[in-house]
């Protein structure tokens, strides 16, 4: 199997002493869509931060498949959308491309798609305030797209949504990966949103952080609301929950 | 409806105030029998406004004059050392403490000295006009270039923004409002500025501004002229504030917070 990515004995310890993370081994193929899953404190934003290159390892490697990756390879959605306030949705979208140099007029139809594929045509004239939460956070997901990166990192997106909101976005985060063939680094804390996006979580656990666990799913496509309620969908949180307990206990 | 009467209150409340104590302020002087060199009555610095109005009109224009070009002066240079302290922390605190000083040191008492080296008056005033105006917006812009976002710190980082960038499109946005708060303070203080500067300068003849008017009314116990010209000047600076308001909501409309009506 290939590899996007590899992870060997990472570790991250912040300058006032903390040891964030320790002896990190990860390695994801193109295509996967890999959740990270721990209590809080486990470093699991920390590792994102450190595969977006925000932050660097203390020790071990992060090494890329065909070199290291350019400035438009790794899209990055914050906990927070994050966006610029004074700016129309559409130059929030634009805003990757600007700072990569690529003119207004040559980027306008990559950003129209970007925003048809979060669903945002028509909203594109708005102004952050006046978007609701949940627009706020597919703006950010378009912002991450627009530049067709190698790989997606979310660290917490829908954690300030409500439910509802949330679980239209999970739907259509599983759309877009579907049809577009990413790969997707995924940080929750919620056990059901892990399970039911992913085809791997791993499981991290705290003080420091560690992977204790690291899952396959292996669910038929397409995923729904009824998956939401099947008996395997059940077992298998069940099980990730297991495992979470026991990185918790740890 | 009930916008409608919030704006009449807010229109009519200080107008009803401003009847009771003008009618409270010419009672007393009648009924007291103040003569005009000590307390003219309202009715009587109306009427001074009226005649002695052009003349008057003309020192505003002087007075204006110093301010607006000090204002304008202080906005740019202001800027421009700003944005030159935020480049670095080591200029930020070479730099600073003087202007602090330059800041506190009383304007009062360095405008002799301005006025005997600078040869020419417009400019003398202008400098001390200048140097009463400029601190606030090179603190408040100070301030807003390092007050970015973490997140949007991020952001930039990841897609690899050059120094530039950073500058013209995260850290000048989001100093804006600062800026914008700091032009609003430098406006009274430039128009302060330009009076004290008057007062020490003291130049009489044509070219001379309301200042000197109100100087020149006092020696000679015209003492509802004096009025009449520190009306004026009230006036001149409500009006300053008024513009600068309109357009700092203007410029922010829509996306800061202190510009966003409650109606959204």
């Amino acid at each position: 199997m290939s590899t996007l990515l590899r992870l060997d004995g990472v570790g991250k310890r912040f300058a006032n002493g903390t040891q964030a993370l320790d002896g990190i081994d990860l390695a994801v193929a193109p295509g996967e869509f890999v959740s990270l899953v721990g209590p809080s404190g486990c470093g699991k934003s920390t590792l994102l931060r450190l595969v977006s290159g925000l932050d660097n390892p203390s020790t071990g490697t992060i090494a890329w498949d065909g070199g290291e990756p350019g400035q438009s390879d790794i899209g990055f959605v914050f906990q927070d959308a994050t966006l610029l306030p004074w700016a129309t949705l559409f130059d929030n979208v634009y805003l990757p491309l600007k700072l990569g140099g690529v003119s207004r007029a040559a980027a306008r139809p990559r950003i129209e798609e970007a925003l048809v594929l979060v669903g945002l045509a028509d909203a594109a004239k708005l102004l952050p305030r006046e978007a609701s939460g949940g627009m706020r956070m597919r703006v950010s997901i378009a912002r991450a797209l627009v530049t067709r990166p190698k790989i997606l990192l979310l660290d917490e997106p829908f954690a300030a949504l409500d439910e509802i909101t949330r679980f239209k976005l999970n739907d259509d985060l599983l759309r877009l990966w579907r049809d577009q063939n990413w790969t997707v680094l995924f940080v929750t804390h919620s056990v059901f949103e892990s399970v039911y996006l992913s085809t791997r979580v791993v499981v991290m656990s705290p003080g420091p952080g560690r992977i204790t666990a690291d899952a396959p799913i292996r669910f038929m496509d397409p995923r729904n609301a009824d998956l939401r309620t099947s008996s395997d969908f059940a077992t298998l949180c069940r099980e990730v929950s297991a495992h979470l307990a026991r990185a918790m206990a740890a | 409806m009930n916008r409608a009467r919030e704006m009449f209150v807010d229109v009519a409340a200080p107008c009803v105030v401003a009847l009771l104590f003008l009618t409270g302020w010419e009672w007393i002087v009648r009924a007291q029998n103040i003569p005009p060199y000590i307390l003219p009555g309202p009715i009587l610095i109306a009427q001074t406004l009226w005649t002695d109005g052009p003349s008057l009109m003309n020192s505003l224009w002087v007075t204006l004059r110093t301010t607006l070009a000090a204002l304008a002066s202080a906005t740019v240079l202001g800027l421009a050392l700003a944005v030159a302290l935020a480049q670095s922390r080591l200029i930020e605190r070479s730099l600073y403490p003087y202007l602090v000083i330059l800041q506190v040191t009383p304007i009062v008492s360095i405008a002799p000295l301005i006025i005997i080296w600078v040869n020419d008056v417009f400019l003398s005033l202008l400098v001390c006009a200048w140097l009463v105006a400029f601190f606030p917006i090179v603190a408040n812009t100070t301030l807003g270039l390092n007050s970015i976002d973490r997140g949007h710190g991020d952001l930039f980082r990841l897609y690899r923004a050059s120094r530039w960038q950073r500058l013209m499109h995260l850290r000048l946005p989001t100093a804006l409002p600062y800026f914008l708060a700091g032009v609003r303070i430098s406006g009274g203080l430039a128009l302060i500025g330009a009076v004290v500067a008057e007062f020490v300068a003291g130049s009489g003849g044509a070219e001379s501004g309301l200042a000197f008017r109100i100087l020149e009314a006092g020696y000679r116990l015209q003492i509802p002229r004096l009025f009449a010209a520190l009306l004026l000047l009230s006036l001149a600076g409500i009006l300053i504030h008024a513009v600068l308001g309109f357009i700092t909501r203007r410029i922010l409309r829509g996306w800061h917070e202190s510009a966003v009506s409650d109606g959204r």
